[in-house]
């Protein structure tokens, strides 16, 4: 059953669209992420969810009802839509205690006081948060505060949480931490999420489905081993992960590396690319291999011209005429030394056509 | 490489640097609070305590030290109320204009509060005021409708003139909090009333304290408003009193006990609050700066908006605009309580006064090149010895660092009565009743100001730039002259027109120390008030307000300008 | 000679001692790292070498001169040094266009006009800022001003620089790409470099050698990025190194098994007469596999991160970290899914001792 829908949603801030015609529909449960690069609209999308922003069209649901409609006239503000929201910020407020942050939203509701009392604690518990309850928010560290944020968004057992860049503010550790432990919260408490951030490996380890934006137009909504292995398009693949792309020139049928050798004939684009005079060849660092075999078909020569040990894995730059490929091996298989000559074979070649600009 | 290696030297230009800040510190600073101190306490050749107790408990001086207390808590109320709801207004509702309404609110901050109160006294004095003859005249009261002459006619010329120091610390805190605080409250269910009742209220409140704590200070000892309005019906506080024992007297014992043991009642209670202030701001000061900038939410008046707005017009209008254009009409004036009309109006007192009376002549003279020396020595004193602050490492700095909070709880008529003990020829040097001890008293007056802004900016240079330039072969004092002084330039500018500006209009101090040749402007529009030449008083304020606004607008458009290179 | 010989340094704040007894050499032409903990007195260590802290005691020699001995009060200022330095803030001067950026140690040395100008251009084409030299630093990104702050420490020729995290305000592409051309840099203008660091890949990339520091502030160990990495000397170095999985042994007379469990160690064992041991191992040096010889265990966690699959498996009570390239788990069949059963083996280990693993707080 969709839970959260967005129709034709669009946000103008003078000329420019921040937010561009989008669509999509949240089942109950579902941990959805808005990944991109910074002003991609990911963050105004979710502040219109919020109510933080009025749209300028189209319209969003929960469930049945609806929240914003400008052609209907009608908005409903934030306060009136029962979600949970976290900040990057965290904002918790300083002056109150962490107990009362919690039990903010319940004070609000005008819950009986046996029942704040046990709501928050149960907000409080499923935080690791209880021996801090009467601690001041200052005197926690970030994680803290962000857990206060998260008990916060959790007490009033909202079915949608949203979740702007929350851990954005916390060192790599801890980042990593806590990314485990919204899982769990969300398994526990069953609501859904709406997950805003431009880190493609949060995205990635939290969320049943991705939407990658980019400039306001919705680039690709999909699970994230799709969003991996099937990039919609060069921006989606690049965005994902270290990428190489190669260009290749096409000329009656015969293809080249630009400013180099002609493509073996095992690497030729699949049909549906013909035609077309300035391709581009994607591939992974780490779906790259050293090919031993002199005579195999489907490999590209080259030169090493930098091979950096970096602990797990090896580095390596690889000269294919004027343009350079990046290769990287984990730290066990064997590699060419720098300066050697090598073949290399891409296990997943994927093509797209040269946009302009890119 | 050079190869030449040298031993340190027992004192580096570091030493003789941090032995100059101290040695100016205590010069123009500590050496004359500590004899008003010793002064004080030390009567008859022995630490005398009973004295002091006397000296207060003589009616006069009692009663001062309460109205001090008294219009102090009055006006600091008033404008705490006045200065945050306005501050709430323009940051936190869609009012109309904001910018430019905001803007309007920091002009009291220009216009000096004894002009004001003088104003005041033209439209309101009991029977002379012009509103009220206005509604004797036209509605048949029979009694004046507000007599300006009273505790609450103090305190309310005084909250017309000090609420921006709240306004502006408010608005500051509003402005840079982060709007997901109050966002998170929002999103937990509470509506705009109860966020800014539970949330943005208490989250601010350090900044209304600290901003209200200094109109306090501020109050406490200031001399010009109760000077002008209360002296007519006997009110006096602490600053005006001093000024009346010293003044009468001409410098007897009694006289110098009563100001020295007042001034300390000052000194001590400017010192509580400072210290009050920095705990408040220390302990209360919430880490709420972070985060992506959203616009924060705005209250939607709806129908309240123009009435609003008019109302803040009309306060704007009836606390600046009516005030400065009496002063320029009067100013206009043959003689002082005729109508305004066209034939009684007409700039001779204005040509009169710039050209021709000696005494104003020589006051404007005397104001400008004492505010440009005090200015430009403050300047260069300040950025030193904040550089010794923020930036060195050497042994001894924390004598300077106390040193340094000094001139920040030292009331002008305290230093007034500080330089006349220290510099009348007690001590080998005598400069009273010269230019020289009103230059004296200004350093030390404003040294504050020139440390606050010479170590902001000091602040700012990162200790990386000047180590940068060490490492790229720069001496101390290349590193100095080529980075140092560029970067904190601004800051020096800064603190070069914080000094020169108010000292045009300086009262509290120039009123104890001027001899008949050295009036300043402030000096000359009081005494000539005081002798009844309300007229010639007047036009010359209004001289003084043209400088000072031309000043000012001057200032904001370099320091905009230079903001932007 | 560019050479930076330390002996017996120490460096005491009041009654924090922040560095002890130091003693190091760093040889010509080398791009020696230290590398350590945050608080760990490496950026001390540093301005101790430049000349913006004096040592408690020791001394400290660049080439063949004593620039600073706390013995004998000696003590060269750091404008007398001859070295480049960069600096994690930046350091460029806000006020000054990127040539005088770049020219300000030319002029203060009194090169003339001309030959200053050529120098200075040459030099910020050597870091790619061509174009850009009438641009004052707040028109620059962080990698542009920091690629300024090269620039001014290089137009001197000086023989020695010395770098204080000069990456870590940068965003991660732009870290990776300047700590090659870093390198590159080092090699075309043979200079020897000093890099201060706590960020152990950029180490590994960019050292000839490296000295890893404890929190303490003593150095552990020193050798070439294979040698700290491959060969640590003891559980901290391993630990510091990179993602460290321990995995809990335990010696029943002279029988080894996993966790609490009753699997017995598959591999070589370890020499020693302890009771509690740890396998230490990278998460590369894990074979993780649906079936075939190793220890049985249970894949907890699944994590799909993009790039690679990343698994948290418990054998016997006992955890362990470890990933796989999405590629290759999807063609091997290696895409676990929280609670299935699998095998686990070891490419490489080293064994500590449980005790000397305290101190590492693993």
């Amino acid at each position: 059953m969709s839970h959260v829908r967005l129709v034709n949603v669009t946000k103008r801030f003078g000329a420019v669209t921040a937010v561009d015609n989008l669509n999509f529909t949240l089942e109950k449960g579902e941990c959805f992420s808005m990944l991109g690069p910074s002003g991609c609209g990911k963050t105004t999308t979710l502040r219109m969810v919020a109510g933080f922003e009025d749209l300028d069209d189209g319209e969003v649901y929960v469930g049945d009802r609806l929240l914003s409609s400008p052609a209907k006239n009608y908005y409903l503000p934030p306060e009136k839509r029962d979600f949970g929201m976290v900040f990057q910020a965290f904002a918790v407020w300083p002056h109150l205690s962490v107990y009362e942050n919690v039990a903010f939203p319940l004070r609000i509701r005008k819950v009986a006081s046996t029942e704040v009392k046990r709501r928050v604690s149960d907000a409080l518990g499923a935080t690791n948060l209880l021996e801090a309850a009467n601690k001041s928010p200052d005197d926690l560290s970030g994680g803290g505060k962000q857990r206060v944020a998260l008990a916060r968004a959790l007490a009033i057992n909202p079915d949608v949480m949203l979740l702007d860049e929350p851990l954005s503010s916390l060192d790599p550790h801890l980042r990593e931490e806590m990314r485990f432990e919204i899982k769990a919260l969300q398994r526990q408490f069953g609501f859904c999420i709406i997950y805003v951030t431009h880190d493609q490996s949060e995205a990635m380890a939290l969320s049943d489905r991705i939407l990658v934006m980019r400039g306001g137009v919705a680039q690709q909504i999909d699970t994230p081993l799709n969003v991996y292995n099937s990039p919609a398009n060069q921006f989606v693949f690049s965005f994902i992960g270290l990428s190489n792309f190669l260009e290749v020139r096409g000329e009656g049928g015969a293809y080249r590396l630009a400013g180099g050798d002609a493509l073996p004939a095992g690497l030729a684009p699949p049909p549906e690319f013909a035609g077309n005079a300035r391709l581009s060849l994607a591939s992974r660092p780490a779906e790259i291999e050293f090919d031993d075999a002199p005579d195999a078909a489907a490999a590209l020569r080259g030169t090493v011209v930098r091979k950096s040990y970096l602990g797990e894995i090896i580095d390596y730059l690889v000269r294919l005429g004027d343009q350079t490929i990046r290769v990287q091996k984990v730290r066990h298989s064997p590699g060419p030394e720098q300066g050697a000559n090598c073949a290399l074979r891409l296990l997943r070649p994927t093509w797209y056509v040269c946009a302009d600009g890119e | 490489m050079s190869t030449q290696s040298k031993k340190k030297p027992f004192i580096g230009t570091a030493g003789i640097i941090l032995f100059l800040s101290i040695a100016i510190l205590v010069v123009f600073v500590a050496f004359p609070v500590i004899l008003i101190l010793f002064n004080a306490f030390w009567a008859k050749g022995e630490f005398n305590l009973v004295d002091v107790v006397n000296v207060l408990r003589e009616p006069d001086t009692y009663q001062a030290l309460l109205n001090s207390v008294f219009i102090a808590c009055g006006t600091t109320i008033g404008s705490t109320i006045v200065g945050t709801f306005f501050a709430w207004l323009v940051t936190r509702t869609d009012l109309p204009y904001k910018n430019f309404m905001k803007g309007l609110f920091l002009v009291p901050f220009m216009l000096p509060s004894f002009i004001g109160a003088l104003a005041w006294k033209m439209l309101l004095s009991p029977r002379a005021g012009y509103i009220n003859r206005f509604f004797m005249d036209y509605f048949g009261f029979e009694e004046p409708v507000f007599n300006i002459y009273s505790y609450y006619g103090i305190m309310a010329v005084e909250v017309m003139y000090l609420f921006p120091f709240v306004f502006i610390q408010v608005c500051g805190a509003l402005e840079r909090m982060d709007p997901t605080l109050e966002e998170s409250a929002r999103i937990s269910g509470a509506g705009l009333f109860t966020i800014t009742r539970r949330i943005t209220i208490p989250l601010v409140l350090p900044s209304i304290l600290s901003g209200s704590l200094l109109i306090m200070l501020y109050s406490m000892a200031h001399f010009g408003t109760v000077a002008v309005l209360g002296i007519e019906n006997g009110i006096f506080n602490i600053p005006t009193l001093i000024y009346e024992r010293i003044h009468q007297s001409a410098g007897s014992f009694a006289a110098i006990r009563t100001g020295t043991v007042l001034a300390t009642v000052l000194v001590v209670s400017a010192a509580f609050i400072i210290w009050l202030q920095g705990k408040i701001l220390s302990k209360g000061r919430y880490q709420i700066i972070a985060g992506k900038s959203f616009r924060p939410m705005e209250l939607k008046l709806r129908g309240l908006r123009y009435p609003l707005l008019i109302f803040c017009l009309a306060y704007i209008g009836f606390t600046i605009v009516l005030p400065t254009a009496v002063i320029f009409m009067v100013g206009g004036l043959k003689t002082y309580g005729l109508p305004f009309t066209m034939e009684n109006l007409s700039l001779d007192n204005y040509k009169f006064i710039l050209f021709d009376y000696k005494t104003t002549k020589d006051a404007i003279w005397n104001s400008v090149s004492l505010g440009l020396s005090a200015a430009v020595i403050t300047m260069f004193a300040g950025v030193m010895i904040s550089y010794v602050i923020v930036k060195m490492k050497v042994r001894g700095k924390g004598v300077l660092e106390f040193l340094g909070m000094l001139p920040f709880s030292v009331p002008g008529s305290v230093i007034a009565l500080g330089v006349i003990l220290a510099w009348s020829g007690k001590f080998g040097i005598n400069l009273y009743n010269s230019v020289w001890i009103i230059l004296v008293a200004y350093i030390a007056r404003y040294m504050a100001f020139s440390l606050k802004a010479n170590s902001a900016a000091l602040e700012q240079v990162h200790d990386s730039l000047i180590e940068a330039a060490r490492a790229c072969g720069a001496t101390m004092w290349q590193s100095l002259r080529d980075i140092v002084l560029p970067l904190v330039k601004p800051g020096m500018f800064a603190a070069f027109f914080l000094i020169f500006l108010p000292s045009l209009r300086e009262l509290t101090v120039s009123i104890m120390l001027y001899a008949p040749t050295t009036r300043t402007i402030g000096v000359a529009i009081y005494t000539l008030n005081e002798d009844g030449e309300t007229v010639m008083s007047a036009a010359l304020a209004g001289i003084a307000l043209v400088i000072i606004i031309t000043g000012q607008t001057v200032i904001s458009r370099l320091t905009g300008a230079s903001a932007k290179g | 000679m560019a050479t930076i010989q330390l002996e017996g340094v120490s460096r005491r704040y009041g009654q924090h001692t922040v560095l002890e007894g130091l003693n190091l050499t760093v040889n010509h032409g080398e791009c020696f790292t230290l590398l350590g903990p945050s608080g760990c007195g490496k950026t001390v260590l540093l301005r101790l070498i430049a000349g913006f802290e004096d040592p408690t005691s020791g001394s400290i020699r660049i080439g063949d001169d004593l620039v600073a001995d706390a013995a004998t009060g000696v003590t060269v200022p750091p404008d007398s040094r001859d070295l480049g330095v960069v600096f994690q803030e930046y350091a460029v001067w806000p006020h000054m266009s990127v040539f005088d950026n770049v020219g300000y140690p030319l002029k203060l040395a009194g090169v003339p006009k001309e030959e200053r100008v050529s120098r200075v251009m040459e030099t910020i084409a050597l870091v790619n800022l061509h174009g850009l030299e009438k641009r004052l630093p707040s028109e620059l990104s962080g990698g542009q001003q920091q690629r300024v702050a090269l620039a001014r420490a290089l137009v001197g020729k000086p023989s020695l620089m010395l770098l204080d995290e000069p990456l870590s305000n940068l965003d991660a592409n732009l870290r990776e790409e300047m700590r090659f051309e870093i390198k590159e840099l080092q090699h075309k203008l043979d200079i020897t470099v000093m890099y201060v660091t706590h960020d152990q890949e950029i180490a590994l990339a960019i050292s000839d050698r490296i000295a890893v520091m404890d929190g303490k502030g003593a150095i552990r160990q020193i050798g070439s990025p294979e040698d700290i990495f491959e060969k640590p000397v003891d559980s901290f170095m391993f630990n510091f190194m990179g993602v460290a999985n321990f995995l809990q042994v335990r010696r029943e007379g002279s029988g080894f098994f996993v966790g609490q469990g009753g699997q017995p160690v598959p591999w070589d064992k370890p020499q020693g007469d302890a009771v509690a041991w740890v396998a230490a191992f990278r998460p590369s040096d894990v074979i993780i596999r649906r079936d075939g010889a190793g220890l049985k265990g249970i894949v907890k966690r699944a994590s799909f991160l993009g790039p690679y699959m990343d698994y948290l498996v418990e054998i016997d009570g006992t955890h362990l970290r470890t990933s796989v390239d999405t590629h290759e788990a999807i063609m091997r069949d290696l895409m676990f899914t929280d609670g299935e059963p699998c095998i686990v083996d070891l490419r490489e280990k080293h064994w500590f001792d449980a005790q000397s693993l305290g101190e590492v707080g693993a």
